[in-house]
């Protein structure tokens, strides 16, 4: 059946309500209601969330925005945390003490604080003991919860809280990790990098693969962040776009290590279009800085090169 | 009929989480606590138990995975020794909050640095204000008995607490003993199904847990593990009485060996509390009036039987297995000092701090502390209640 949002939204009813504290054009919250409403309607969700944004926002007790059963224990282990719950889902379904036709699915979320860096190990351990889940990243390019403190997720370049733009710096020194590639290499059956744009339709196809898959299964979602990108915050949809048209954030899955550039720009946009509207690479743009901007094209067209040369090799 | 046994108190551990069969096990190898995820494997490997087994990369997802397993309806356990109980430390705190009844095998070791492996008890210390309750164990039939206790206290209603069984690295988690183990439909009996009122995989009724919990409310929340902590005092004591129905074995806050006509008594746990025992029946023969106050549960820390049952002493030594590094003394010994001067009960006290990274302890030591107790009862002085034992000059 072809995609159409506009059915999707009226006989799915949103499993992550209004009434959450995430800020006004952040991206976390549109694509963690998207990716729920990738789940069939009748399963039962376990979420699980790294401390974070997300989590601070969405469960202040008394209130919770989650309709389905939700776990949050601490910052780098929602994905440990996840594989107990479904380890637990396991072995009560087989023993008959749960109902046998009711499935849950299990998703983790957490931001590039909890995923890329203090979380690493906690993923890459529950990926590689091959739980049935989904892990999304919210990738949102810093520590934003605590701040605007650099990651391993940060861009080059970036202007953030520890890694400021001074006399003797230009923002942050060292490019970012390449995390789905990291996941591509556990081998797991599914993993996507994906984005909110186009009406959802790369991020809501991407999570019902991910969620439906067998296994570990992982999704890195680009999110950003007004607060900690410095953008209007009616701009969010627009820079998504711009992330995918300048090629700096790609589509692409990797389904049993074949590799798939889902959105191939007609035609790839400078980078500055999407430096542009961002206070943390306002510097970039001063006079005598035109190399840096130089620089992180040149990064972008190598990354985008080698995931062209992935898809040709893995395809043959 | 029970059955009679040698096996080590691993082993031991490993025997009853056979018989208790827990939905999820999920454990990270670290000396001398390794041999109880092995032993428990090849049970999971050979099918006689339903447990799905997950092998953690550290023991922060240990207990991570753990604390997941339970809050999903399942029953969970782990077992660690000292810096695999330091990587959990952040989550030893999170499966209290979240009250759940977790059980866990700590086989005490010292906690780093410098590395050593061998046993103290500075790994239970460091999470004695967690809220756990933290039973000892002398030997291997207490290891194995508290673990079949263990989950009868901690899922109790009025509880809702985890709960650690500690024993002594090597002495006893090594060493093979006799055993009396209770047959496996018996422990399944005792034991129980769990059934957990609110959790992850009810799909009838969602629920969230682990919320962030600010000023208006985490302080009630708090008082509410501090209340489950008191209540568990009722609970152990009813769970120890069925207990003793079942195996004959007798079991309460702690044991008094030979307290009541004592005027001299040391107060410790886990092992070297046997080694105490052959040292006062020696100490008896010579007409010394010796006793022991080995304590079993620590928390929750039973205060006022403890005083109550010290009161009539002339001199108390706390032997502590892990140094407070506070200039004071070590942990039990504040925690029986204290409970002492709350309920006005005015005995001379002194603290050693010994076996620390498992220096050896001898009868030759344990009889040297009697024996400055004897000098403290005629002199009616102490000069420095903070001490060592088996210190080397």
């Amino acid at each position: 059946m072809a995609y159409n949002l506009k059915e999707i939204v009226a006989t799915k009813p949103s499993r992550f309500t209004e009434g959450h504290r995430m800020c006004a054009g952040c991206g976390a919250p549109a694509t963690a209601r998207m990716i729920l409403r990738a789940l069939k309607e009748d399963d039962h969700a376990v979420i699980a969330c790294a401390t974070g944004c997300m989590e601070v926002s969405t469960f202040i007790y008394p209130y919770t925005a989650w309709t389905d059963s939700f776990i949050h224990t601490a910052f780098e282990c929602a994905a440990a945390t996840e594989s107990g719950v479904e380890a637990a889902y396991k072995v009560l379904k087989r023993t008959g003490k749960l109902p046998q036709d009711e499935h849950t699915k299990f998703i983790a979320f957490g931001g590039d604080g909890g995923t890329y860096d203090i979380g690493l190990q906690s993923l890459s351990g529950a990926m590689e003991r091959g739980h049935d889940m989904t892990y999304v990243c919210y990738d949102n390019g810093a520590y934003m919860n605590t701040g605007i403190q650099r990651s391993s997720a940060t861009p080059r370049f970036a202007d953030t809280t520890t890694s400021p733009v001074g006399k003797n710096s230009y923002g942050k020194l060292q490019p970012r990790k390449d995390l789905a590639k990291i996941m591509v290499a556990h081998h797991l059956p599914y993993v996507a990098q994906t984005i909110a744009v186009n009406n959802f339709k790369d991020l809501y196809e991407k999570s019902e693969k991910a969620i439906y898959t067998e296994g570990a299964t992982f999704l890195n979602v680009l999110s950003p962040c007004p607060r900690g990108w410095g953008y209007p915050t009616d701009m969010l949809m627009q820079l998504n776009k711009l992330a995918i048209d300048t090629c700096y954030w790609p589509l692409y899955e990797v389904e049993n290590g074949k590799y798939k550039i889902t959105y191939k720009p007609a035609k790839k946009l400078p980078i500055e279009e999407f430096l542009k509207p961002q206070k943390r690479f306002k510097h970039m743009f001063n006079p005598g800085n035109e190399w840096m901007i130089k620089e992180f094209q040149d990064e972008v067209d190598a990354r985008w090169q080698e995931l062209l040369d992935l898809e040709e090799i893995t395809n043959k | 009929m029970s059955i009679r046994e040698r096996l080590s108190g691993n082993e031991a551990v490993a025997i009853a989480m056979k018989q208790i069969n827990p939905d999820v096990v999920a454990a990270f190898p670290i000396t001398p606590s390794t041999e109880i995820p092995q032993y428990f494997s090849t049970f999971v490997a050979n099918g006689t138990v339903d447990t799905e087994f997950v092998a953690v990369e550290s023991e922060h997802s240990a207990m991570s995975a753990t604390i997941g397993a339970e809050a999903a309806g399942g029953r969970a356990m782990t077992a660690t020794s000292a810096n695999g109980l330091s990587l959990m430390w952040e989550m030893i705190y999170i499966a209290s909050s979240l009250r759940l009844p977790i059980v866990m095998s700590l086989v005490n070791r010292a906690v780093s640095g410098p590395l050593n492996i061998h046993n103290d008890h500075s790994d239970a210390m460091g999470v004695r204000d967690s809220g756990w309750i933290m039973l000892f164990s002398e030997n291997n039939q207490e290891a194995y008995d508290n673990m079949l206790m263990a989950h009868r206290i901690a899922e109790h209603k009025d509880v809702l607490l985890p709960l650690m069984v500690c024993q002594d690295g090597f002495i006893t988690s090594h060493s093979i003993e006799n055993i009396e183990l209770v047959e496996d439909d018996k422990v399944k009996q005792f034991v129980g199904t769990y059934k957990p009122e609110h959790y992850l995989l009810n799909k009838q009724e969602p629920m969230a847990i682990g919320p962030l919990d600010l000023q208006a409310f985490l302080f009630e929340h708090k008082v509410q593990q501090a209340n489950a902590m008191k209540n568990a005092k009722k609970v152990i004591e009813e769970v120890a009485k069925d207990f003793e129905k079942m195996t004959g074995r007798k079991y309460s806050f702690f044991e008094e060996y030979k307290l009541d006509d004592a005027e001299i008594a040391i107060v410790c746990m886990n092992s070297t509390a046997g080694t105490t025992k052959a040292v006062v029946d020696k100490l008896r023969l010579n007409g010394i009036k010796a006793g022991l106050l080995k304590v079993r549960v620590f928390r929750p820390f039973p205060a006022e039987e403890i005083a109550k049952s010290l009161s009539h002493l002339k001199a108390v030594a706390v032997l502590d297995k892990s140094d407070s590094l506070n200039a004071v003394g070590g942990a039990l010994f504040e925690d029986v000092t204290s409970a002492m001067y709350v309920n006005n009960k005015n005995v001379p006290m002194v603290n050693y701090v010994y076996g620390i990274g498992g220096r050896d302890t001898t009868e030759k030591q344990i009889e040297s502390v009697y024996n400055d107790l004897s000098e403290i009862v005629s002199t009616g002085k102490i000069d420095n209640p903070y001490r060592y034992l088996g210190l080397r000059k």
